[in-house]
């Protein structure tokens, strides 16, 4: 199963490489990896994304602890959050309907063009996983030419029973392009 | 007072109580050198210089393992730090407290790729517990007190800390922080209660239980808690390779060690127990073997420092995160209590007698040949000759499980050994390590002809210093373990394990000005070694023995442990 496992970190040296050595000395797999300071100066946030067993799982958070400038662990995927990531794409936009078909999709997926050629744009979306995926793959006929993504960030709901009811607003967005596809 | 880094370094290691390092100096750790020799004396510090770094680290490795303190260990930059990575692995997987400090290339070098530069924290990172690079003078200090505490305390390991040659000639205002607070490392030495509570309920009702002991029963110094936890709850007791000693092998209750070499007795306990306590120990795949078949009708508790150890290799039922010593005694509390609350400890009779028939039937057992010198008698008469209290430290192979399994350790930190690397070349420089740190107590290093000729160059350190190790070399000609496999698992094909081209080790201890004995046949083995355990000095004893004996029982690779080789 696929977890988003959040790490406090000391931004010291050479910190990436002990976490990500880690992954690799022990055959963890490491689908995703974001890196950022936090409020606290000295203090990164990492956010990974990865896949395996619940034993896999249990040794990437124990071993992941142990590494000695790992301040926090926490498995986002055992309780609600929030998760997002922003994609980037440049899509061909040639002048007349594929201009206006690409706008549309840019309005329902609440993105953005933040650049500007005669037969292309520069797009930008953030959104979970699901909603990043759907955008690309409706783009994929139009033509992307370019693509970055950031991976996953992650955030833990603060009130959880009331978070509960509170939908996260690209759950309904789901809903919405599942009734497209269909 | 101003001083440079080189001297803040040493001023450090006074703080910290250290006696003893073992180095090799090189240009990117010169300073150090030099003020070494200036002011070792005044600091009570003595440093070794073996003949190859490995040994430095292996001679750390052994003083940690002799007394449980924290090993230190210097050398240079690049080849230095290469030659030392095995040692720092080595401590590594064996859990044992080193601080390595290793000589770097001046920080505006640094990734230029620069002469003898090696990133050594970078190549040693999946090999130590944690590792620095001191960039800044004014950092070494305080970057020294937290490698200490980091290397000694939670789960033992080495510790590297990198010194680029211009910070140690850096100089700055010295003081040594009294205390180290360090937000992100909290070891877990208490066990939760009721975590506690449920094993100790678990160990009272248990009618087939194990006491499974390891090596951190030495790190935490558990034996008292060790010793009381088996004779309150009348617990039949093993130790892993690593945990040998840590309780008395004569004990009515010891059933020896377990796992590929362990005795058949003491496998089928294992396999055949309902509950297995295993305390400190990391349930290695030499000793489970077959991890499906391992105990099958058991339930585990499992108590350990590092929780990631806990549930790694087989499910847990009771696990409890904590120092072994602290968790011992929190145990023996709590069987007071459940014993005053009227519980009653499961009769344990029939399984007793259990055990003691299989010993019975399969004990560990060799055959006499008329002349030819048995490796096994060599230690059983090792053992009467210094009468189970010498400390020995094997290295890898044949004679390390003969010794693991004959010796019969009754006391602590005496036992001295690679067990999850499985370095050859440990022993000797290993229980020169020992013999530095106790120099009152007979140092035996068992070893191979393979292993030894590894590091026999450091028969010039033990002459230089008068270090009065005694090697027994158990010399059978043979990459003696490799070709038992080759005997029993590829047909008798011996391919590369046959090393009977080798010096004359008598001359060749001769030449270094090392005393030497030999012995060639049985009947010449014990006066051979009585002589030369009363040599004083360093001394070299060469045991011809037979060329293609074997180790048993021996449980083959990835097989169950039922499923043992007894002959
Ligand atoms: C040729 C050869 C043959 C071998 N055959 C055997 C064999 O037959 N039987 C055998 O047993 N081994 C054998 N070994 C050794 C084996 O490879 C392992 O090294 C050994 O079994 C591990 O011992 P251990 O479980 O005690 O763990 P160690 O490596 O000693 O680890 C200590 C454990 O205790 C924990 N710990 C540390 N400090 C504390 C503390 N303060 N409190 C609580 N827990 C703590 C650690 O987290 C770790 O889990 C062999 C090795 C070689 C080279
Ligand atoms: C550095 C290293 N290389 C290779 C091995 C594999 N190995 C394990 S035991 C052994 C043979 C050891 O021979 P010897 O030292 O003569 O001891 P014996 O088994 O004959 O008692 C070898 C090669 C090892 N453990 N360590
Ligand atoms: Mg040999």
């Amino acid at each position: 199963m696929r977890h988003t496992i959040s790490l406090l970190v000391e931004n010291e040296y050479g910190m990436l490489t002990r976490v990500a050595g880690l992954f690799s000395a022990r055959g963890y797999q490491i689908d995703t990896l974001n890196v950022a300071p936090t409020l606290e100066e000295g203090v990164s946030r990492m956010t990974i994304t990865t896949h395996g067993n619940d034993h896999v799982i249990q040794q990437i958070l124990q071993q992941s602890h142990k590494l000695i400038k790992v301040i926090e662990v926490t498995d986002m995927t055992a309780s609600p959050h929030v998760e997002r990531e922003m994609v980037m794409l440049t899509v061909n936009a040639h002048q007349g309907e594929q201009r206006q078909e690409v706008l549309s999709l840019v309005e329902i997926f609440r993105a953005k063009v933040v650049d500007v050629n005669p037969d292309s744009f520069i797009l930008e979306m953030t959104g979970n996983a699901e909603k990043v995926n759907a955008f690309i793959e409706l783009l994929k006929p139009i033509g992307i030419t370019d693509i970055v993504r950031t991976g996953p960030v992650a955030m833990t709901r603060v009130a959880h029973v009331k978070a509960q009811r509170l939908k996260d607003e690209d759950e309904e967005f789901s809903e919405l392009t599942l009734n497209e596809k269909v | 007072m101003k001083m440079r880094g080189a001297r803040i370094l040493l001023e450090s290691l006074r703080c910290e109580g250290v006696k003893h390092i073992f180095g090799y100096p090189g240009g990117a750790v010169l300073h150090i050198y030099d003020e070494l020799v200036k002011h070792a004396e005044d600091l009570g510090i003595t440093h070794y210089l073996v003949r190859h770094e490995q040994a430095s680290l292996f001679g750390a490795a052994g003083y940690a393992q002799a007394t449980g303190k924290t090993g230190v260990a210097l050398v240079t930059s690049g080849p230095g730090g290469t030659n030392a990575v095995t040692g720092i692995a080595n401590a590594f997987m064996d859990s044992l407290p080193l601080v390595v400090f290793t000589g770097q290339v001046p920080t505006h070098l640094i990734g230029n790729d620069a002469f003898q530069e090696a990133d050594l924290t970078g190549i040693t990172r999946s090999c130590t517990k944690h590792n620095y690079l001191v960039k800044k003078v004014e950092d070494l200090a305080p970057t020294i007190k937290e490698a200490f505490h980091v290397a000694s305390t939670g789960r033992p390991g080495p510790v590297l800390v990198d010194l680029p040659k211009d910070m140690t000639a850096q100089e700055i205002e010295f003081s040594y922080p009294e205390t180290i607070e360090v937000r992100s490392y909290k070891p877990q030495v208490h066990g939760d209660p009721k975590a506690v509570r449920k094993a100790v309920s678990a160990m009272i009702r248990a009618e087939r239980p194990v006491l499974y002991i390891g090596g951190g029963a030495h790190a935490a110094g558990a034996y008292e808690e060790v010793k009381q936890l088996a004779e309150k709850l009348n617990l039949p007791t093993t130790c892993t390779l690593m945990g040998l000693g840590a309780f008395p092998a004569s004990h009515p209750l010891s059933l020896g060690m377990l796992g590929m070499h362990g005795g058949y007795w003491t496998n089928m306990a294992v396999n055949n127990c309902d509950l297995l306590i295993s305390i400190g120990a990391r349930f290695d795949d030499r000793v489970t073997g077959k991890i499906s078949e391992f105990a099958r009708g058991a339930k585990f508790i499992h108590v350990d420092i590092d929780a990631s150890c806990i549930g790694k290799n087989v499910r847990c039922d009771y696990p409890v995160v904590g120092d072994a010593k602290t968790v011992g005694q929190q145990m023996l509390q709590e069987l007071e209590e459940q014993l005053a609350a009227g519980e009653k400890i499961a009769s344990k009779a029939a399984w007793h007698d259990q055990i003691a028939a299989w010993k019975k039937q399969h004990p560990f057992w060799w055959k006499e040949e008329g002349e030819v010198i048995k490796p096994q008698y060599v230690i059983e008469e090792l053992h009467r000759i210094t009468k189970g209290q010498a400390v020995v430290s094997a290295d890898v192979g044949q004679h390390q499980m003969w010794t693991a399994q004959l010796y019969g350790f009754d006391t602590p930190k005496n036992w001295l050994n690679s067990g999850g690397l499985g370095a050859m070349g440990y022993g000797f420089p290993a229980a020169v390590g020992a013999a530095v740190a106790r120099p009152n107590d007979l140092c035996v290093a068992v070893v191979g002809d393979g292993g030894f000729q590894m590091v026999l160059n450091e028969l010039a350190t033990v002459k230089q210093y008068n270090i009065p190790v005694k090697i027994l070399l158990i010399n059978n000609g043979f990459l003696g373990m490799v070709r038992q496999w080759q005997e029993q698992f590829y047909e008798h094909r011996y391919s590369h394990s046959n090393i009977e081209v080798q010096p004359d080790f008598v001359k060749l201890a001769d030449s270094y000005g090392v005393a030497a004995f030999r012995a060639t046949k049985m009947s010449e083995v014990s006066h051979t070694l009585e002589k030369a355990l009363n040599t004083p000095g360093p001394v070299l004893i060469e045991m011809k023995v037979a060329r293609e004996e074997n180790v048993f029982p021996i449980v083959p690779a990835g097989a169950a442990l039922k499923d043992m080789i007894l002959q």
